[in-house]
């Protein structure tokens, strides 16, 4: 871990220009209110004042650990008010769109691969179908599909579904032609048949692919979650609280669900990451 | 001759399917059911035919074949089974709304695209670049932000749209800040990772030829750079228009794509938000392929684009 110094240095170094601009920022409104009251203030009445606002327009770090704090560990899970609660409803999406996108995705590459019409056809509208920017529709998916009567978690699990399909066909269809010639050849003297040869040699061939795939189709799947909830009218979830925050200008809840979301992909890209090394190994592909 | 299993898979799919829409929903849904699964197999049968027989340019129609036949199915299906234009509007229609509102479409295209995404994207990029080089030229800094940048990348950046709404306003300004901030990071990777490309023996030889830092950086480490700062200005243009309309929905003056989908997508008129939709898809791949076609252009040289002709 020779990485830690620097990273800390570089941490350290954010939570500085951080403090900074907290100050900067709301500077401002902490000088108006103060002459607005008719009283001056001192440089640190001024400083403490600018970290420890209601709805500062950038809240300092610690005013958001403590909302943190407040929201995930002295509230109830089951209640509304528990970050805990939201984070679940979005990751529960996550998981289900991120699922249904591996599945999808999977099944897709092995085609591709194996069929030359579809390489042909197929691929090109995977690759446009990206430039599409489904986000921006996200909101149009979910109204309609609750107009179908479809909604809850389904909707989002769509949206997710459509952006993490697409890294884990493109990984997976490298992953299955990266054996070579030669290697197919070696199957093929073996008189293994077209199923054994995907079993034995492309499958394991393509894992390390897949699993730097997973990691990428699980961050955008968390991105689709989030944006999914946007349109419901912020009912539950992280992409709610975003946008309830946003609505009331509650900065320290907006903050507070970032982080929250950043911690949830940090877990679910890592806990990838864990299984990749322990699969790997098994199959002595471990550096 | 012998039907090719894609073929047969169809075929069998369309008929179970026909059987059903014939049980639910009568003789008309069979019909459409029928004449849907038709349009499929010969479209697919056409591109069989293309890539089998033609190849090499024709190969290039193959993926058009394909959109084109699901546009008739979708037209078809639509129509066949009378599915409400406030659920889904059928292409011609599309088309027809795309041709009765330029003006409206153009605007939004000006505001969000031009003004907010470009902007943006260009800012974002520049920026990312200059740190890229500063980075890679002090080694402690290489190791402490690349673990940070990485761990960013990762993270669903667009939830910071509501907050720079409301630093920057609600017109584009903010909208090329969420932009900014979106894609500086898989940006900033991508580039760090591209200067460090270069092979020890390439940097022993431009030291034999007395080139000093910014002459290697120039003439040797930037041009190395490039198939990978193409890959992330490649990225970084999907993420841009993302990051502009999504973030309208947060706040933005009465114009724009994500303001406009948002707001019909309430008052019901899904033939305008599919009409912005296609203009998004439209302008996304062009501002896609211009930068493929620079990155062709520019790095020649490299192995994943020499023998593709």
């Amino acid at each position: 871990m020779k990485n830690i110094l620097p990273v800390l240095t570089v941490i350290l170094a954010l939570l500085v220009v951080w403090y900074a601009s907290a100050f900067q920022l709301n500077k401002q409104w902490a000088l108006d209110m103060a002459a607005r009251q008719d009283r001056t203030m001192t440089t640190p009445q001024l400083i403490a004042d600018t970290w420890a606002q209601d709805k500062p327009k950038l809240p300092a770090p610690h005013q958001i650990v403590v909302e943190l704090w407040n929201t995930v560990a002295l509230k109830k899970v089951t209640s509304k008010r528990s970050l805990v609660y939201h984070a679940w409803v979005t990751l529960s999406a996550t998981l289900a769109g991120f699922g249904l996108g591996t599945v999808l995705g999977i099944s897709l590459a092995v085609g591709i691969v194996y069929s030359r019409v579809m390489d042909r056809s197929v691929m090109p509208w995977v690759i446009a179908s990206q430039t599409i920017p489904i986000l921006a529709i996200a909101p149009m998916i979910i109204v309609v599909l609750n107009a179908v009567g479809v909604s809850g978690l389904l909707p989002k699990a769509l949206i997710s579904m459509y952006l993490s399909f697409f890294p884990i066909v493109v990984g997976m269809v490298k992953g299955l032609r990266s054996p070579s010639r030669m290697e197919l050849d070696q199957m093929r003297t073996w008189n293994a048949s077209g199923a054994q040869e995907f079993a034995r040699l492309r499958l394991p061939a393509s894992m390390p692919y897949l699993f730097a795939s997973l990691k990428i189709a699980m961050a955008a799947s968390l991105v689709g979650a989030i944006v999914g909830e946007l349109p419901t009218g912020a009912v539950a979830g992280l992409g709610a609280r975003l946008l309830a925050g946003s609505y009331y200008g509650q900065t320290i809840q907006i903050w507070s669900a970032l982080f929250m979301a950043a911690a949830v992909a940090a877990a679910a890209v890592g806990l990838i990451g864990l299984i990749q090394r322990a699969t790997l190994k098994r199959m002595g592909l471990d550096r | 001759m012998t039907l090719p299993p894609i073929i047969l898979a169809e075929a069998a799919l369309g008929v179970l399917l026909t059987a059903l829409a014939a049980l639910t929903l009568g003789g008309q849904g069979a019909l459409v059911t029928a004449l849907v699964f038709a349009v499929w197999i010969a479209g697919t049968a056409c591109n069989i035919w293309l890539v089998g027989r033609v190849g090499g340019a024709a190969a290039g129609i193959a993926p058009l074949v394909l959109g084109g036949t699901i546009l008739v199915m979708w037209e078809i299906a639509v129509r066949g089974y009378g599915v409400s234009g406030v659920i889904l509007p059928p292409p011609t229609a599309i088309a027809a709304k795309i041709a009765t509102s330029v003006s409206i479409l153009w605007e939004d295209f000006v505001q969000t695209v031009i003004k907010g995404a470009l902007s943006g994207y260009a800012i974002g990029c520049i920026a990312a670049l200059v740190t890229a080089v500063i980075v890679d030229r002090f080694d402690f800094l290489r190791r402490g932000l690349l673990p940070v940048g990485n761990f960013v990348a990762a993270l669903p950046v667009i939830g910071i749209a509501p907050i720079l709404v409301m630093w920057f306003g609600f017109d584009w300004q903010s909208k090329a800040a969420v932009v900014v901030v979106m894609v500086f990071f898989p940006m900033l990777v991508n580039a760090v990772e591209g200067l460090r490309a270069t092979e020890p023996m390439q940097r022993d030889l431009m030291r034999t030829y007395a080139a000093g830092y910014w002459s290697g950086l120039v003439k040797l480490r930037l041009p190395a750079a490039l198939p990978f700062i193409f890959n992330g200005l490649k990225i970084a243009s999907t993420l841009a228009l993302i990051g502009a309309i999504v973030a309208e929905f947060f706040g933005s003056p009465i114009r724009g794509m994500g303001f406009r989908i948002s707001t019909s997508v309430g008052l019901l008129a899904l033939d305008l938000v599919w009409a912005e939709i296609v203009v998004a898809a439209i302008t996304g791949s062009a501002f896609y392929g211009a930068i493929a076609l620079i990155e062709k252009r520019m790095t020649f040289w490299h192995p994943s684009q020499r023998g593709r002709g």
